[in-house]
């Protein structure tokens, strides 16, 4: 358990000693502000929905990014050897670095506190429990994304291309139930709109906590780290 | 102590380390030479549970890699060849993280950082970004994370490369001071720097051992031959070959002549003394004998034979 905090704490110190995490929260506070504002004012609704539909948008490709260099740096500048013969799992590496990107995730939510300000002081008759599970849907989706990011970053050495293959994943997962959806045979409708990340989000985001949708969430999580972690221990044996 | 059972490694379809065994006591420093590519690396990655055997295993006390990598790991300090850091970050946050990692926080991590910066005389950089510092700062950056706990057994792939010769000298007294109680392995291309540090030396080419002992016993061994270096006056170079026939088991390797005087370079096998019929040759045949100089072999020449 110390090994995951000590890893966390590395990974966050590597964020904000960079320009990351400053470019990262800065960019989405300004993108998510300007299109809520563009929309919330006209359609005259006391809720943050305009800002929930905007968010997901943002993370597809603001979560690789974040996630990009976390197992790839490692491995190109050889930090790997040195990390992975200190005494420490690997299962505590992964879960480590990817606790420190759904912590610079949660940061970047604190901002849109903003907006929910904005709301307070102009709304009224605002659902609570709606705005709550709305960012519980939120997180929830950052921590798929990013255990989708952290894969993609093991497969890869160069960020790039980590980086590439982190935002065509976690597209697939979005548009499953939008594009996907239309070319697969009726057999697998219902198949493929469970896996797809919009119809749990949407679930959640009606201020339905159903445990369907957290169990579909911390599955998705839980393979993708599953992934990383075997990717990571298959160094041993290349 | 550590015990290397019958390891083979292989990437693919090739074999980078061939059934290689061998035991490391406390109280020994071993030195891996080999060319490029022998298989040094993969050994010392393998031994630090960085890869894992293809067959065979490796021991340290009574843990065996594959079952306690994490016991072992607790027990080794590491420096990987080419000394990845992390560039980004302040050299006390460097080996503050790698401490707290190894369970070394609060005032025991003051003490362990006064040991090591004291040890590897970082004093000047401690502050500094690992980018900023110099190639021999770095390099000793890693050896102090590596020591960092202070650990059993320190495995060590090229711990003096990029350091200036009063470093070199710095840094082998740090090693021989350690390797007095604990286990130090290193590699080394520097030839002079591993005879002057180890106590015995593996040598490997293309994944098996080819020579395994002390230093000196190494060089003597040699190729079992001995050499010796002539110079003679009043003789020619016809007339110098025919002590080949005069006396036994003595070859020519090499003659020439110049400005009257035949140099050659005379072999013959190890358990052979022939100096004192040398010189009673060259006294019945009237030469002056200018010089008889025996051609000790060094490390070098020992490596060449094995691994060229």
């Amino acid at each position: 358990m110390n090994n995951i905090k000590y890893i966390f704490k590395k990974e966050v110190g590597s964020y904000f000693n960079s320009p990351m995490a400053y470019i990262f929260l800065v960019i989405f506070a300004i993108v998510n502000s300007f299109f809520f504002t563009n929309i919330f004012f006209k359609i005259n609704q006391s809720d943050l929905r305009t800002l929930f539909n905007i968010i997901p948008l943002v993370y597809l490709f603001f979560i690789p990014a974040i996630c990009m260099s976390l197992i790839a740096k490692e491995n190109n500048s050889g930090t790997m050897e040195v990390l992975t013969t200190l005494p420490i799992t690997d299962k505590e590496l992964v879960l480590g670095k990817f606790l420190s990107a759904l912590f610079l995730i949660f940061v970047g939510l604190l901002f849109t506190f903003i907006q929910f300000y904005t709301l307070i002081q102009t709304g009224t008759d605002i659902d609570y429990g709606a705005i709550f599970t709305g960012y519980l849907g939120l997180f929830l989706l950052g921590a798929v994304y990013s255990s989708i990011g952290i894969f993609a970053s093991s497969i890869s050495k160069d960020q790039i291309v980590a980086f590439i293959i982190g935002v065509f994943l976690v597209l697939i997962f979005y548009l499953m139930d939008k594009t996907i959806l239309l070319f697969t045979p009726p057999f697998m409708a219902s198949f493929i709109q469970y896996l797809a990340v919009d119809y749990h989000l949407a679930n959640i985001s009606r201020g339905v906590i159903d445990s369907r949708n957290i169990i579909y969430f911390l599955s998705i999580i839980s393979f993708f780290l599953f992934m990383t972690i075997r990717l990571l221990e298959s160094r041993k044996w290349k | 102590m550590i015990k290397v059972d019958k390891l083979i490694k292989n990437y693919g379809n090739f074999e980078a380390v061939k059934n290689i065994s061998f035991e490391v006591n406390d109280g020994e420093i071993l030195g891996f030479l080999g060319a490029n590519g022998a298989g040094k690396s993969t050994t010392l990655k393998v031994m630090t549970g960085y890869l894992s055997p293809t067959f065979g295993n490796v021991h340290v006390d009574d843990l065996n890699i594959a079952d306690h990598p994490i016991e072992i790991q607790k027990k080794i300090g590491y420096l990987p060849e080419l000394n990845p850091l992390y560039s980004d970050m302040i050299v006390y946050d460097v080996l503050k993280f790698t401490a707290s990692m190894r369970g070394i926080i609060g005032t025991h991590f003051n003490d362990a950082l006064d040991r090591v910066v004291s040890d590897c005389t970082l004093n000047s950089v401690i502050h500094k970004k690992v980018s900023e510092c110099s190639k021999g700062f770095k390099q000793r950056i890693g050896l102090a994370s590596a020591m960092i706990h202070d650990p059993e057994i320190l495995i060590l792939d090229e711990p003096v490369s990029g350091l200036d010769p009063n470093q070199i000298i710095e840094i082998r007294s740090l090693i021989k001071r350690i390797g007095k109680e604990k286990i130090v392995i290193m590699s080394s291309h520097i030839l002079q720097e591993i005879q002057a540090t180890v106590d015995r030396i593996i040598i490997i080419n293309q994944g098996e051992i080819v020579a395994d002992g002390s230093p000196d016993k190494l060089v003597s061994s040699g190729k079992g031959i001995n050499k010796l270096e002539l110079e003679i006056n009043d003789s020619t170079i016809k007339d110098t070959r025919l002590i080949e026939k005069e006396i036994e088991g003595l070859r020519i390797s090499d003659i020439s002549r110049n400005k009257g005087v035949v140099k050659v370079l005379i072999e013959y096998d190890h358990e052979l003394d022939l100096r004192s019929d040398i010189f009673k040759y060259a006294v019945k045949m009237n030469w002056t004998l200018l010089k008889m100089n025996p051609i000790t072999e060094n490390l070098e020449g020992i490596f060449r034979d094995l691994t060229s």
